[in-house]
């Protein structure tokens, strides 16, 4: 948005951005992603009959995998930011996971009995403390003892997969706590139609009261407010998606067996025809949206979020300014280590076990999904949505690959591609916008 | 020396500090008292800049002692500083480049609305009157400031220095950036804060530059101090005869990096 004489011919598209107040990577992000998702449903639909992509059931699940990278990635912007990064986080997944398996299956029902509904809590809450004391462990090696992110988080991915090792000597653990197994989806794990239209609702009516109140606010200190129209557009194309996305989640049904299942233990008769029942917001999708929200209201509305950006900026002004970044660093790691936790406890009661490769490579699809988000590797810049949307391009481009049968050597080399593609357009959109 | 009766501001008592073996400050020591600025002048690398680091917590020094009104403080960090009401405006401006105006102004001591967030919208209001007032052309308030010209990027810097009631200011080259008329604002903004009572460090490689508006002079040559003087007793000749020869005349008090003639 810059003022210089040579853009005095604005065309109706840049006015539309200035009076929106839309970021226009945002926009080129949901169009790469909208490109990706009719590539490969028009792809399946003309080379092998079926556009599978488009549908409720993929989509579906599409939500659910991106979940547990999703919420890493959050965390990963901040560590991306503050110029260092975390390279340990699929194994301290897999390490987190781990723990929790032994606590809810080796250790919880000795003393509590099998199936006590305090397993789940507890295997919880251990989970996500084991990730945030290791976080904060590497940050204060990072801190306060100067030893580079790269090379202590380097040293993480191997103690922690190694760590996994040594707590089941490779044993799968399984199976998992059935509540505990809900936060990873499945039919049980979701919160069916009603409850994905109340959800709905509540979201479309959150949106409308921030647009209302951060229009009160500009007008309380006189700062230009956006035009009317382009408040009810924004409210309107808001309000649609999330009304869209629950129609599409609610579009999928269970599958039949689950269904007969469900009737007899229900004694429900099932009519001709099979009974439709909805999936609605998988559980995993739902976690992945809260931890979304309140990374976003930490890094823009808190203290601790300004500061961030500012160390990210220039570390030593931050520090003249009296920041203690030291602490700054150490926290940022051990938040990290708690969204890992969190994005642990997705990715084993998904798998309902917890294995000795859980969270392999995850380490890369956070970064690629952060860094495909607009996240900075020079510091300062990068957002939360961004890494979110980043990591459905990321775990669409990777199902989309299986959905239409490519080989995995070939996923594997178009994702790689992807990245570094995404990286030169970044810099491309940069040197313009700037 | 009209405040003579007065306790220092500051006193720096044989301050020393040393980067592996090069002893930059060596026993330096200067006192500053309200409503006075003194202009702390020597070459590159004569340790002004690393003195007053000290004195605004960026340093730790190795020895030495730091009097504020008479009492002996403890400044290990800048944290320390700001709360003695020392501010600086650092030579680099040492602002956050990824962040607004406003953003930067209330870097470390952010307006918190009563749910603890962010009151974006009052520092914005905030810098808006504080910027009116020190530079009226200054309009780009929601742009980083990294995308702002060195002129404007000064007055972010000086406003966040002078915009928290400090009683100590410290100006690194403060008009290293600017033009001859945003130069000629800032003289006249020293002279304002001077009349408030505040005490000035102002630091400088060209004498010119501070020589009208120090009530003082401290010259610096290799880390030591090489004597003081006011700037009524004192021609700027003499003055350039301390910085470039080490040597003190008659009307100054000469210090231990003086010169033996």
């Amino acid at each position: 948005m810059s003022d210089t004489p040579q853009d005095v011919k604005e065309s109706a598209f840049v006015r539309f951005l200035r009076a929106t107040e839309v970021d226009t990577r945002l926009l080129g992000m949901i169009g790469a992603l909208m490109l990706i998702w009719l590539g490969f449903h028009f792809y399946g639909y003309f080379v092998n009959g079926y556009g599978a992509f488009l549908t409720p059931r993929n989509l579906w699940n599409l939500s659910v995998q991106t979940s547990s990278i999703a919420v890493m990635a959050t965390g990963m912007v901040l560590v991306i930011v503050t110029r260092h990064i975390d390279l340990s986080v699929g194994s301290l997944l897999g390490f987190s996971a781990m723990i929790m398996g032994v606590m809810q299956v080796w250790i919880l029902p000795k003393y509590l009995g099998l199936g006590h509904p305090a397993i789940w809590p507890i295997t919880v809450l251990v989970g996500i403390a084991f990730g945030t004391m290791i976080g904060a462990f590497q940050g204060f090696l990072i801190a306060y003892l100067n030893i580079p992110a790269f090379i202590v988080t380097l040293g993480g991915l191997l103690i922690w997969r190694g760590a996994s090792y040594l707590v089941a000597r490779g044993e799968t653990i399984a199976p998992v706590d059935p509540t505990f197994a809900l936060i990873g989806g499945g039919p049980y794990g979701t919160i069916g139609a009603t409850g994905s239209w109340i959800l709905g609702i509540v979201v479309c009516l959150g949106i409308l009261f921030l647009l209302y109140s951060g229009r009160q606010q500009r007008k309380r200190f006189n700062f230009p407010t956006r035009p009317l129209w382009a408040e009810y557009l924004l409210g309107g194309v808001g309000t649609a998606v999330v009304l869209g996305a629950v129609m599409v989640m609610n579009a999928y049904p269970w599958p039949k067996g689950i269904v007969k299942k469900y009737a007899a233990a229900n004694n429900i008769e099932v009519p001709e025809g099979g009974l439709f029942i909805s999936h609605g917001f998988a559980i995993p999708i739902l976690v992945a949206i809260a931890v979304g929200i309140a990374m976003t209201f930490l890094a823009t509305r808190t203290r601790f979020g300004r500061y961030v950006f500012a160390i990210g900026g220039n570390p030593e002004a931050a520090e003249l300014a009296g920041i203690n970044t030291k602490k700054m660093t150490m926290m940022i790691f051990a938040l990290m280590g708690a969204l890992t936790g969190i994005a642990a406890v997705i990715a084993s009661a998904r798998l309902k076990s917890a294995t000795l490769a859980l969270g392999q490579f995850d380490e890369l699809y956070v970064i690629a999904a952060a860094v495909i988000g607009g996240t900075s590797f020079a510091g300062g810049i990068g957002t939360i949505y961004g890494a979110i949307l980043g990591a459905l391009v990321m775990q669409s481009l990777q199902s989309g690959m299986v959905l239409i049968g490519f080989d995995a050597s070939i996923q594997q080399m178009v994702v790689g591609g992807v990245l570094v593609v995404a990286v030169f357009l970044d810099n491309l959109y940069r040197r313009n916008s700037v | 020396m009209e405040n003579n009766n007065q306790a220092p501001l500051v006193e720096l008592k044989e301050i020393s500090i040393a980067f592996g073996g090069v002893h930059a400050v060596d026993k330096a020591s200067c006192e500053l008292y309200p409503g006075e600025v003194v202009g702390l002048l020597g070459h590159n690398g004569a340790g002004k800049s690393t003195l007053i680091k000290i004195l605004s917590g960026a340093y730790t020094r190795d020895s030495g002692q730091i009097f504020i009104d008479g009492k002996e403080a403890t400044i290990n960090n800048p944290r320390h500083a700001k709360d003695f009401g020392i501010e600086t405006i650092y030579q680099t401006l040492a602002l956050a480049d990824n962040v607004d105006a406003a953003a930067n102004l209330y870097l470390g001591r952010e307006i918190l609305t009563r749910w603890g967030t962010l009151d974006d919208a009052a520092m914005e209001a905030e810098t808006r009157k504080v910027m009116n007032r020190l530079n009226p052309n200054f309009t780009r308030f929601k742009d980083p400031v990294k995308q702002l010209s060195g002129g404007q990027r000064q007055s972010v810097a000086i406003a966040r220095a002078i915009h928290f009631n400090a009683r100590i200011l410290i100006m690194d080259e403060p008009t290293a950036a600017l033009g001859p008329a945003e130069t000629e604002q800032v003289g006249q903004l020293i002279k304002q804060l001077k009349q408030d009572g505040i005490g000035i460090f102002l630091i400088s490689h060209d004498i010119h530059d501070v020589f009208d508006l120090a009530d003082r002079v401290v010259v610096m040559k290799n880390g030591a101090v090489v004597g003081s003087a006011h700037t009524t007793d004192v021609t700027k000749d003499e003055v350039l005869g301390m910085i470039i020869l080490g040597k003190c005349p008659p009307g100054a008090t000469p210090g231990p990096g003086a010169a033996q003639a």
